[in-house]
């Protein structure tokens, strides 16, 4: 089955959760149960229509505050997709959740409230879909029963979107408009009667014409190996197989490769999955290989085609987004995680931060805070393997880790 | 040699990365195992993470007293073909000694009891990372969970204070006395379970197929008034009904559904059709609809 996972972003009020409960009511993907529990909790509140936000706001507070507050997934499936929501909060305060949910996505909704048009939240909703490189970006034209439907107001909101996208660094992305009301179901699964303009696609076969293989990042083959198999039984007595899962492209056996960060040469002698051996592993498998050589290899190694190292180093720079009530300042140390390698960092320059409403950036600040975005140096314990961000997503970016508290503290997009 | 290409499915291959970073990152850890499909799912996929190695640590089993017996003869034989070590504790220890207070009546259930025998039991191996078979789409609550979700040392989960999972980076850095609960199969929902088991033809307990059985019905949900755990009012009538059971819990609070699906193929069948969610069948879901979130904070699975 094709999995897509989809990030949401959008304002306080924007209707995600009314729109999601759409999706989901329209795709019957609710069951009886739950759909009763909706109808219930709808009348209880004494509304006259199906609060399909019902469906996704998860935890006790949020209800309280009617506000969705942290990262929640959600699953449906069409005959021909499963679907994957992470659905993550429009507030200010949480860009950090929406950095997290769009981490793992491959497409991206972006609501747009058509009554309100595009405010300072869809900037960076925006400038975080471009950030991450999310390929295949909706902007959904919301409520457009509130403004008559009205083929103007849209158009606005598409040449305001337009013009953001001109500005932006990352040009490889796709943009697809579409106006639509959630709680009515206009242009969600069915096509609506009332925007004859309008000649796309609905949201829903936007979503399940995308191509998963096409807008999975494909660059040159990566193998962190993640722990070394030694099964010591009699049968497989010299059985010294790398466990790991391959990142950007395909493996085959005999295949002459490189063993990061030693630059130790060997060749692919078996792809083994379970019980079988495969000539050919794809990217996005977790398999097992052992190599000819009988070569030093352990966990946060890395294997690569020969003629394709990606850069080892000590140092390097990136873009960070911080997610810690403390802030990052210069000259701290943290732990850095680089896929399934870990070494220290210190931060040993932090150069601006880049304003998310595209107006920017704010030169040599004395720290980085809470759902801030900038530029830093790092300095690190040993060197690693890795390549820019915008080459391979998975061996671009890494994590900081708190050493006092244990915590994720920051993401990074390595240039 | 095959002239053949693998390419693992992605839920399959995010659970065997998740599995084998369990391993690299944790010093003790331990798979808990009821018997269920979800748990046997997990088997399966700890056994392609190491293989031809045997899966690198215990199974644990927190018995509540009230299981089916075709579950326990299940998960007795299955460690034994893969020989693993198999932990059992039982809550009903804790009510002998009287540390829980075991509830009566109606709608009285067992499910709240197993976090303190969970609890005592990390505590007693000392494990630092406890994989278990939850699943997001099961519960609104559990759609927030981690798949490295942090607990302190009284197992309770502090959902405002989540670690960021972004991309695939699993951070498992702990202080003395917290530990890790693990979910490998966070990403699947019931479908995606039931339809691995079909395709990797993994053996499940029988009570998951239709069979016949002695029921009552409340509340519009059918019981099994095959055994005394299950507390049933002299006025509720037992008839004999084809059912199955789509979760093995605590006898006690598993409703069984009317079903004519005697094997794999017709369960599949019928999950995709269904109209029922997999939790509606749990009673102790239905005090109330913050019951899960509740439970979480006290430590529970």
């Amino acid at each position: 089955m094709k999995v897509l996972k989809i990030a949401t972003a959008g304002s306080v009020d924007d209707g995600k959760s009314t729109l999601i409960g759409r999706i989901l009511y329209d795709t019957k993907s609710l069951t009886d149960d739950k759909l009763e529990a909706i109808e219930e909790k709808s009348q209880q509140r004494g509304f006259d229509y199906l609060d399909f936000s019902l469906a996704t706001d998860g935890l006790v507070a949020e209800r309280e505050q009617g506000i969705t507050i942290d990262v929640a997934h959600i699953y449906f499936s069409t005959p021909s997709k499963s679907f994957i929501i992470a659905d993550t909060p429009g507030h200010i305060e949480y860009t950090r959740n929406m950095v997290t949910g769009a981490s793992t996505a491959q497409a991206s909704i972006v609501l747009i409230d058509a009554r309100n048009g595009v405010v300072e939240q869809t900037y960076r909703h925006f400038f975080i879909n471009n950030l991450l490189r999310i390929k295949d970006v909706v902007i959904a034209v919301n409520k457009m029963d509130l403004v008559d439907y009205s083929e103007e107001k849209y158009n606005v909101i598409k040449g305001e979107i337009e013009y953001l996208a001109s500005k932006s660094e990352y040009k490889g992305q796709n943009l697809t408009f579409i106006p639509l009301s959630a709680l009515k179901g206009d242009n969600v699964v069915a096509k609506s009667d009332n925007m004859s303009w309008y000649q796309g696609e609905t949201l829903m076969h936007h979503l399940e014409a995308l191509d998963t293989e096409d807008i999975n990042d494909e660059s040159q083959t990566r193998f962190p190996v993640q722990t070394v198999i030694r099964p010591k039984t009699e049968e497989y007595h010299d059985f010294r197989g790398y466990a790991g899962k391959i990142y950007g492209g395909d493996f085959e056996v005999g295949d002459e490769v490189a063993v990061l960060p030693s630059l130790t040469k060997s060749k692919i002698k078996t792809i083994n999955f379970f019980d079988k051996e495969y000539q050919i592993a794809k990217r996005g498998s977790s398999v097992t290989i052992t190599l000819e050589d009988n070569v030093n290899v352990s966990r946060g190694d890395m294997l690569v085609k020969t003629n394709e190292e990606p850069k080892i180093a000590k140092q390097l720079d990136a873009t960070i987004c911080w997610m810690d009530k403390e802030p990052l300042q210069a000259s701290q140390k943290y732990y850095i995680k680089h896929g399934v390698n870990d070494a220290q960092a210190k931060i040993t320059q932090l150069s601006s931060i880049i304003k998310t409403d595209f107006s920017g950036i704010e030169e040599n600040p004395s720290e980085l805070e809470l759902n801030q975005i900038g530029d830093v140096q790092l300095k690190l314990s040993k060197p690693l393997a890795f390549d820019a961000y915008k080459n391979n997503k998975s061996n671009g970016s890494f994590i900081l880790i708190n050493p006092k508290t244990n915590n994720t503290v920051g993401v990074g997009f390595i240039k | 040699m095959s002239h053949t290409t693998i390419q693992v499915d992605a839920l399959e291959s995010e659970a065997i990365y998740i599995f084998r970073e369990v391993v690299a990152q944790f010093e003790k850890p331990v798979l808990l195992f009821s018997g269920g499909k979800d748990s046997i799912t997990l088997v399966r996929l700890a056994q392609k993470a190491f293989y031809p190695a045997k899966i690198p640590f215990p199974l644990m089993h927190i018995d509540t007293g009230h299981n089916f017996p075709e579950t326990i003869e299940f998960r007795d034989r299955l460690t034994k073909e893969l020989g693993v070590e198999l932990i059992v504790r039982n809550v009903q220890d804790n009510i002998d000694s009287g540390r829980v207070k075991e509830e009566t009546g109606r709608y009285a259930s067992r499910n709240m009891l197993q976090t303190e025998t969970l609890l005592d039991a990390i505590e007693e191996f000392g494990f630092d990372a406890c994989i278990g078979g939850a699943r997001r789409d099961e519960e609104k609550a559990r759609a927030k969970e981690r798949i490295f979700s942090v607990r302190d040392d009284f197992g309770q989960w502090d959902e405002k204070n989540q670690r960021p999972e972004v991309f695939d980076m699993l951070n498992g850095k702990i202080d003395l006395g917290q530990n890790v609960r693990v979910f490998p199969i966070s990403n699947w929902t019931e479908l995606d379970v039931w339809s691995y088991i079909e395709q990797e033809e993994i053996e499940i307990p029988s009570i998951y197929f239709a069979h016949k059985r002695k029921t009552f019905v409340r509340d519009g949900m059918i019981w099994s008034a095959d055994d005394e755990v299950v507390y049933r009012d002299e006025e509720e009538e037992v008839v004999e009904r084809m059912v199955r059971f789509r979760t093995v819990g605590d006898m006690s609070c598993t409703a069984a559904v009317l079903s004519d699906a005697i094997d794999i193929n017709k369960v599949v069948e019928e999950i995709r059709d269904s109209s029922i969610s997999e939790r509606g069948a749990r009673i102790d879901d239905k005090r109330s609809e913050a019951a899960m979130e509740k439970r979480k904070q006290q430590g529970y699975f």
